[in-house]
């Protein structure tokens, strides 16, 4: 269960609106259901009274948002970040796409967020409401006459069950406990998909990404996709192309888009979390973070404001591309 | 009205096979629903839903249209259209079979798309009906009845068995190639499940959901309404929402050069993308906004306006379910339409 | 019954002629390649002309009707499309698909009116094939006013056959102005909408007005204090268009799609529609 509740944040937000230190706050809005909440920008004390959220179901990452909203807007905004998002949030900082100064950050303590389509293949469709409950979820459906109690680790979403880090890296202020950062398995996967002949990975990436249907939603979502004008929308690049001619075009879109955010993708795992197709892209960034780590020594992107990424970072000791060759042949 | 026992069904599809390719819902690697070719060991999924809609048969997200050949100054132009065999897609939900109708009205008015009407005219439609619709569906606000599907043949599904109906000439036809797999039966288990669903749909959380306050003619009254801003404002301009959506129409023609020659094909556009209305000479849509309201204005104003007052939504909630941020055309329905939706 | 072969599937045509008209204005003339006009239109009907690996665009028309022989586009160089054609060379072949979109009323509403033609720029182009149209069918139509400015003389499109053809006409009158003094110009200086104004045309006329949004904007404002009515003014939209039959979704101004519901409006129409053109 979240251990800061929805009146904190609400007073919190509230307060800082009173006393001028904000012009507006980003924050998550109640939806049609107890679980699609969408990102919004709340500018009165009634509309957060009325409409701000905070449960199980706030996975937006507001980091990116900024870039835009801090453009838009005079005064400062409150912004709320979960521990993940402080890492995008630092990102951006250091590739300097927003300004510090127009951002009130509130850091505030998640215990992970549910993946609504774990819960449904738990409780199947027709839910008319979901209540936080301790360490469960109450899910009442239209189809069954007792709410259906539903542990919320059983439905976390992928990237919150393996979580890096409980630690906030960057925030003005901070809501509830400090937590640390985590010795999580996120690796483990990826590891797998090394341990397969490049023709079983071939086949795996093959399977998934066939599925694409270039929405650009991974792009779209991305914190590290903040090109003014990305590669794939300019017509003159050669490569702008709104769907796949071939299976070549396919992969290559993801895999254009995995090297560009390399060194800089923080892991938040946004592209996985609104991809319609289930494509779990976060393994191929998660690849080149493990890449990179293992290649020039553990790097988390974002973990430090200013941080140079070492592949940006030139240093005698870094690995030659032969030694990188070698280590392909020993993986295969 | 036939039916058949569900153990049957693969005797069934195993004869349909025979002549026809059949398409239907099997699960994939990912554990969701789509539309796949039948071979031997696949099974019919349990899920509602496809992700994707079944549009692609008609529609697909890409297809070639024609092919060049240039030499020095000189252009020959390919025409590489190969007319349709014929296909059976099974398992069509209410509102999925009263999207081709939607998609008809585009591409069938004059002058008609001879690549969609090709698929079109060889496409055989099996519905299904919902016994178990989502808190996402609400088909019911466009006059959709999940109970009374419709399509070449319309299919019922109990605990043990299928009932089949023909409406249409050729799902008769279809039918009389599986009548020895199938008998002859009354309508009473039919109907008890068409008030059992009935029943369901009032209980839909958005079983309220009207369409007061949109359709033809009420471009002035929306156009300009305050509430755009507030609703765009988190909007990514993705295009998931217009490739998820059955009714979704808009293409793009593009020419991918192969090196061997150039081929011309089109692909699913969305109105969501900054690019979509942009020129050399500028831009009409300047901002997210303006093409967010393009999309809800285009499905609940000008579509009625150019066809008889039909909306272009069919309820099927995939916009609902896979909106990265969550907004959706029930959230803009309720936010900017009549009273009653509050 | 047409159906797409004629509607996306294009015909060759082949750049016969290349007449450079500006600095970045160059007029095409296409005939099939068995030498004959690609296909009939309407004064203000557009074509889909592409090269195949470079795109396609729409274009209007910039030869009249009653040109039996070919067909002309006066296309600006300002992007994929345009660009390469600017570099290609007599003789070389492209697509061609059309007619689309409606014309312009001249054998209706413009029939024995007086009628005021005002052009900025490469705005002459689309109204270069009803003016020819209306002079070549001279008695059909009263006092013909044509009111036309660019950035400088060198920018004015057309130039030798506005001076050596339609000034000479009997009826016809040419107001020619650009937008800075420049050596060599003893004609009118200032912008189009100031001189419209300063014409001071009478009411009698329907008015058909073709340039920049800044251009159209001021030149209404002008129009209307000289008491014009909507009903009497008539212009044609651009829009980015793909498929040129009302399919493809992009080209529209609330229900109407540009490419066949347009391009040719009259303003009062255009009220009618919501402001996103």
């Amino acid at each position: 269960m979240q251990t800061v509740t929805r009146e904190q944040l609400i007073n919190k937000a509230v307060a800082l609106l009173a006393d001028g230190t904000v012009k507006c706050v980003l924050g998550w809005k109640k939806g049609e259901f107890d679980y699609d909440v969408t990102p919004a920008v709340f500018e009165t004390e009634e509309e957060i009274r009325a409409d701000f959220v905070w449960n199980d179901f706030c996975g937006a990452n507001f980091s990116k948002y900024l870039v835009a909203k801090t453009r838009q807007f005079d005064g400062k905004i409150l912004v709320f970040l979960k521990p993940c998002d402080t890492y995008s949030f630092n990102q951006l900082l250091t590739e300097h796409r927003f300004d510090r100064d127009k951002v009130y950050a509130v850091g505030i303590p998640c215990a992970g967020m549910a993946d609504i389509s774990k819960i449904k293949e738990i409780c199947g469709d027709g839910i008319s409401s979901i209540e936080a409950d301790g360490d469960y979820l109450s899910v009442t459906t239209i189809y069954d006459d007792q709410p259906i109690k539903v542990e919320i680790k059983e439905v976390l979403a992928e990237r919150c069950l393996n979580c890096k880090s409980k630690k906030h890296v960057a925030y003005d202020e901070l809501l509830g406990e400090e937590g640390d950062v985590i010795d999580s398995n996120r690796f483990d996967e990826v590891a797998q998909l090394e341990a397969m002949t490049p023709d079983e990975r071939f086949a795996f990436w093959q399977k998934e990404l066939s599925r694409c249907i270039r929405c650009n939603a991974c792009r779209d979502v991305c914190p590290a996709c903040t090109c003014e004008k990305c590669v794939f929308d300019n017509p003159n690049s050669g490569v702008e192309n709104k769907s796949p001619a071939n299976s070549f075009e396919e992969k290559m879109f993801h895999i254009i888009r995995a090297f560009h955010v390399a060194g800089r993708c923080t892991d938040c795992g946004e592209c996985s979390r609104v991809c319609p197709q289930h494509i779990p892209l976060h393994l191929l960034n998660r690849k080149f973070i493990k890449d990179i780590n293992e290649f020039y020594g553990e790097y988390q992107a974002g973990a430090q404001e200013g941080s140079r990424a070492p592949v940006v970072d030139y240093t005698t000791e870094d690995l030659e591309p032969g030694e990188v060759f070698d280590r392909r042949d020993t993986n295969a | 009205m036939r039916k058949c026992s569900l153990d049957s069904l693969n005797a069934i599809f195993t004869r349909i096979n025979q002549f026809a390719k059949l398409y239907l819902p099997v699960n994939g690697n990912d554990g969701k629903a789509a539309y796949t070719e039948w071979q031997e060991g696949l099974e019919w999924s349990n899920a509602l839903n496809t992700t994707k809609s079944p549009k692609d048969f008609f529609f697909p997200q890409t297809e070639d249209l024609m092919a060049f050949r240039t030499s020095g100054k000189n252009i020959e132009i390919i025409d590489t259209r190969k007319e349709s065999e014929d296909f059976v897609v099974f398992g069509v939900r209410a509102c999925d079979v009263k999207s081709f109708e939607v998609l008809d009205n585009v591409f069938l008015k004059e002058p008609y798309d001879s690549y969609y009407a090709n698929r079109r005219e060889h496409g055989i439609i099996i519905s299904v009906a919902c016994t178990r619709p989502a808190d996402t569906c609400f088909c019911k606000t466009f006059g959709i009845d999940p109970a009374k599907p419709q399509g070449d043949i319309s299919v019922w599904k109990t605990a043990n068995e299928l009932y089949w109906q023909s409406n249409t000439d050729r799902g008769a036809a279809l039918l009389d190639k599986i009548a020895d797999l199938t008998e002859e039966c009354g309508t009473e288990a039919v109907e008890e499940q068409q008030q059992q669903i009935n029943k369901i749909m009032a209980k839909l959380p958005l079983a309220n959901l009207t369409t007061d306050g949109w359709g033809a003619g009420k471009t002035q009254e929306l156009f300009d309404h305050p509430k755009w801003a507030e609703l765009s404002e988190a909007c990514l301009g993705c295009g998931t929402c217009t490739f998820v959506c059955p009714t979704c129409q808009c293409y793009d023609i593009k020419d991918f050069n192969s090196g061997k020659g150039v081929i011309r094909f089109r692909c699913w556009d969305s109105c969501m993308y900054s690019d979509f209305t942009k020129m050399s000479a500028g831009q009409p849509r300047l901002t997210q906004k303006e093409r967010f309201r393009q999309r809800f204005m285009h499905k609940l104003v000008y579509y009625p306006e150019n066809n008889n007052g039909m909306f272009s939504c069919v309820g099927c909630g995939r916009c609902l379910a896979k909106c990265p941020i969550s907004m959706n055309i029930a959230k803009v329905m309720k936010t900017i339409g009549g009273k009653d939706n509050d | 019954m047409t159906n797409i072969q004629e509607a996306l599937i294009p015909k060759i045509g082949v750049i016969t002629d290349i007449r450079i008209d500006t600095p970045d204005i160059k007029t095409f003339r296409v005939v099939t390649p068995d030498g004959v006009k690609p296909f009939d239109h309407r004064p203000g009907q557009c074509a889909m002309l592409s090269m195949p690996g470079i795109g396609e665009a729409m274009f209007s028309i910039t030869s009249s009707p009653t040109n039996t022989e070919y067909m002309e586009f006066s296309i600006k160089k300002c992007g994929c499309v345009t660009d390469w054609l600017h570099q290609a060379e007599v003789g070389q072949q492209i697509t061609v698909r059309g007619p689309y979109g409606n014309p312009f009323p001249v054998d209706d509403a413009f029939a024995g009116k007086n009628l005021l033609f005002v052009a900025g720029g490469v705005g002459l182009a689309p109204l270069r094939s009803v003016i020819n149209y209306c002079r070549h069918y001279r008695e059909r139509y009263g006092t013909i006013d044509i009111v036309y400015g660019s950035r400088s003389k060198d920018d004015l499109l057309d130039y030798q056959e506005i001076i050596q053809e339609w000034a000479n006409d009997e009826g016809v009158n040419v107001h020619l102005t650009i937008d800075r003094e420049q050596e060599g110009w003893d004609g009118h200086v200032g912008f189009v909408p100031n001189f419209v104004k300063e014409l001071g045309f009478s009411t009698d006329k329907t008015a058909i007005l073709c340039g920049p949004p800044i251009m159209i904007k001021f030149t209404l404002d002008g129009l209307y204090s000289l008491g014009f009515e909507k009903t009497q003014i008539y212009t044609t939209l651009e829009m980015r268009m793909k498929c040129g039959i009302g399919k493809c979704g992009r080209c529209n101004v609330g229900s109407k799609y540009i490419c066949k519901d347009g391009p040719v409006f009259r303003f009062d129409e255009l009220d009618e529609l919501p402001d996103e053109y």
